[in-house]
């Protein structure tokens, strides 16, 4: 399998999927000729041409009201919002139209539309620009969420979502783009929505967790293992569907869960997972399930302060071995 | 260089019946008799649907409700320029566009009594379901004449708003993108002079609503919104351009909201009855019936049977209504995602099991 960077295996996905598919077609803002800002449209106008590939003006709202109409009208939407943050100007279409029209127009429409969106902490970009707003999504019925860890994941599951019926919001994380793996060349390659993936297997903790914070959990588990602790690390890929079954296997196992998210603690969406753990193994859990979060704070602009607002291998580690403690 | 003007712009308002019943025979568009009388009946059809809709909720027996009166020559005459092809986008007040191109009333009565599946259009119409926040369906009928023009589909997209709509940022945005990707769609906008309580000086400092698509870079024409004939030639013009390739059109469409905003709302304390009783006097209906009597097309004989057939239409439609079954609790579920969530099972199944047969 060939290595490719997590930029590199999206790319590939949207050119795959366009050459498969001629109702597919991207929009936002900078996708063409521009090629993205994060360059993950690269090429897109080159071979599928204007028609398929188009610059919008600056309206966050209205690229995701448009998408709407023209899947509506027949398309496959690929829409791209330059940043997750300005999904917060276009939140009346995506919480109030495209999670919503389906189920009041009667089941008359299908909204196959994926909504592409860079985000997270940790580029020094400050408060409105760092959010991790998953937990939004996710608390809305009607619109999937996708968030890959990994390249091969990235490729896999972005196929998949263009291919389903659901609106989907796929949330990249940016500090994630030039991270490398190996990546299937298959183009029917696919990743399927709603199941999680086990990255690493282990005997004393669970570790739950999503995109960039998964891989922060691999490399706290490496280390946790010179300690000889054993963890289990949980990558949950979709928020929703959401598989509960694979995290909660898991913890039944071990006893023992830490849930990491980059998002805010408070009524973030490490509260649901941890709250459907005890629900679940509540008989079987040795010690009450632990959560790493992001600080309660808009981002710092400092890269200090801001380090301080994002869970790291460190937090990770400390919360393990916490959990472990017989005191805990 | 000397200051120098680099461009001017006009807005042409359009009105072919006058309020006597006059018509310019100039700009009168080709319409036959059978076709006036049609777009009578229709007119007439919608007042009678939405004068029983406004007793039925005061019996308590649909919800909040909000009336058409004095706005269906827009509805009608807008609508009759239509090919079954095109796409309609509605907003909440345009049931003479759903009656003109055949929606039945029973479900249009069965949606404003709270079932939704009243907006489940029948398949051999292009008519969006309603939409209810102000304004936001725009960048959808937008999104769809995008679809069409790759598609090379020769349609018109119609979408349908209020005067308040021209407030929203849905509005500018999607007119602006109509403009920049000149797209096959048609913005028709009631401007009834009310949003609910807020008069059109209190929306727009400029002098028309029309004006608006000028800075987006396409037509916009006022019509006199009562006179169904100007808002047929008006609309007519407008789809066969954006059928051709010719791009967007704006039609800002004069005409009043008679009745209250909805049956929440008691206009009176807002607005002064010498204004509404000047409407009166425009009243769509009224003037069509002066022409076609002028014509010889119109009687008192003519017009009660007119009457008489859309109240039994109006009569039969609550029956059906009325007898529909409450939709069951699974329904809900049935369309919120593709794969229902572990949560969304058990409050299916569950929590909320299906009666037995």
């Amino acid at each position: 399998m060939p290595e490719m960077t997590y930029r590199d295996a999206i790319n590939l996905a949207l050119k795959e999927e366009m050459r498969r598919d001629p109702s597919i077609v991207v929009l936002g803002e900078d996708v063409a000729l521009y090629e993205g800002s994060f360059k993950v449209t690269r090429g897109l106008l080159a071979e599928f041409g204007e028609e398929r590939v188009k610059d919008t003006p600056i309206s966050e709202n209205t690229i995701i009201g448009v998408s709407v109409g023209a899947a509506m009208g027949g398309l496959r939407p690929v829409a791209e919002l330059m940043t997750v943050n300005f999904a917060l100007l276009a939140m009346d279409q995506i919480v109030n139209h495209m999670a919503k029209i389906r189920s009041m127009f009667g089941g008359q429409t299908y909204l196959p539309i994926t909504v592409r969106a860079p985000g997270g902490g940790g580029s020094q970009l400050a408060a409105q620009h760092s959010q991790s707003l998953e937990t939004y999504f996710m608390h809305c019925p009607g619109i999937y969420v996708a968030m890959p860890a990994t390249p091969a994941d990235a490729k896999g599951l972005l196929k998949s979502c263009i291919r389903d019926n659901n609106p989907v919001m796929f949330l990249e994380h940016e500090l994630l783009y030039n991270s490398k793996g190996e990546v299937p060349e298959d183009p029917e390659f696919l990743v399927p929505l709603g199941k999680a993936a086990v990255m690493r297997e282990g005997k004393d903790l669970t570790i739950v967790a999503y995109s960039r914070m998964s891989v922060l959990a691999l490399q706290a588990a490496a280390e946790l293992e010179k300690d000889g602790i054993s963890c289990e690390v949980v990558d949950l890929r979709t928020l929703n569907p959401l598989d509960t079954e694979t995290f909660i296997a898991s913890a039944r196992r071990t006893g023992r869960a830490v849930v990491v998210e980059e998002c805010w603690r408070t009524a973030g969406l490490g509260s649901d997972i941890a709250f459907r753990i005890h629900e679940a193994c509540f008989d079987t859990l040795l010690a009450p399930v632990r959560r790493v979060s992001g600080l309660d704070v808009p981002m710092p602009y400092s890269r200090k302060l801001e380090k301080l607002c994002i869970p790291q291998v460190e937090t990770i580690t400390a919360a393990v071995k916490e959990v472990l403690s017989e005191k805990y | 260089m000397p200051e120098e003007t680099i461009a001017t712009f006009t807005v042409r308002s359009l009105r072919i019946l006058d309020e006597r019943g006059k018509a310019d025979e100039a700009l009168m568009p080709p319409l036959s008799e059978a076709d006036i009388r049609q777009m009578y009946e229709l007119l007439v059809l919608t007042r009678t649907y939405d004068e029983r809709a406004l007793a039925l909720q005061r019996e308590g027996r649909i919800g909040t409700y909000p009336p058409v009166k004095g706005q269906e020559a827009v509805q009608v005459g807008s609508a009759c320029a239509l090919f079954p092809t095109d796409w309609v986008v509605p907003s909440f007040r345009e049931m003479g566009v759903h009656f003109t191109l055949g929606y039945p009333l029973d479900l249009m009565f069965r949606y404003w009594a709270g079932d939704e599946r009243g907006l489940v259009t029948p398949a051999n119409l292009n008519i969006l379901p309603i939409c209810v926040s102000v304004g936001t369906h725009i960048p959808h009928a937008v999104g769809i004449a995008m679809a069409a023009k790759y598609r090379r589909d020769p349609v018109a997209v119609v979408a349908y708003f209020g005067d308040g709509a021209t407030s929203k940022g849905d509005f500018h945005e999607g007119f602006n993108m109509a403009g920049v990707f000149q797209l096959p769609v048609v913005f028709i906008c009631q401007n009834n002079q009310w949003a609910i309580s807020i008069p059109l000086k209190g929306q727009t400092a400029s002098r028309t609503l029309a004006q608006k698509a000028i800075a987006y870079g396409f037509d916009g024409v006022q019509v006199d919104g009562n006179d169904v004939f100007a808002v047929y030639r008006a609309t007519k013009d407008a789809v066969e351009k954006a059928r051709s390739g010719g791009g967007p059109t704006f039609i800002e469409c004069l005409t009043y909201r008679v009745a209250d905003h909805t049956t929440s709302d008691d206009a009176s304390r807002y607005r002064s009855p010498e204004e509404v009783a000047a409407w009166r006097e425009k009243d769509p209906i009224l003037r069509l019936e002066r022409y076609m009597s002028g014509r010889g097309l119109w009687d008192e004989g003519y017009g009660a049977e007119v009457k008489r057939k859309a109240t039994r239409a109006v009569d039969e439609a609550v029956k059906a209504m009325e007898s529909a079954a409450p939709p069951e609790p699974g329904e809900m579920f049935e369309h919120v995602s593709a794969t229902l969530g572990q949560r969304q099972e058990k409050q299916r199944f569950v929590d909320h099991p299906p009666a037995p047969s």
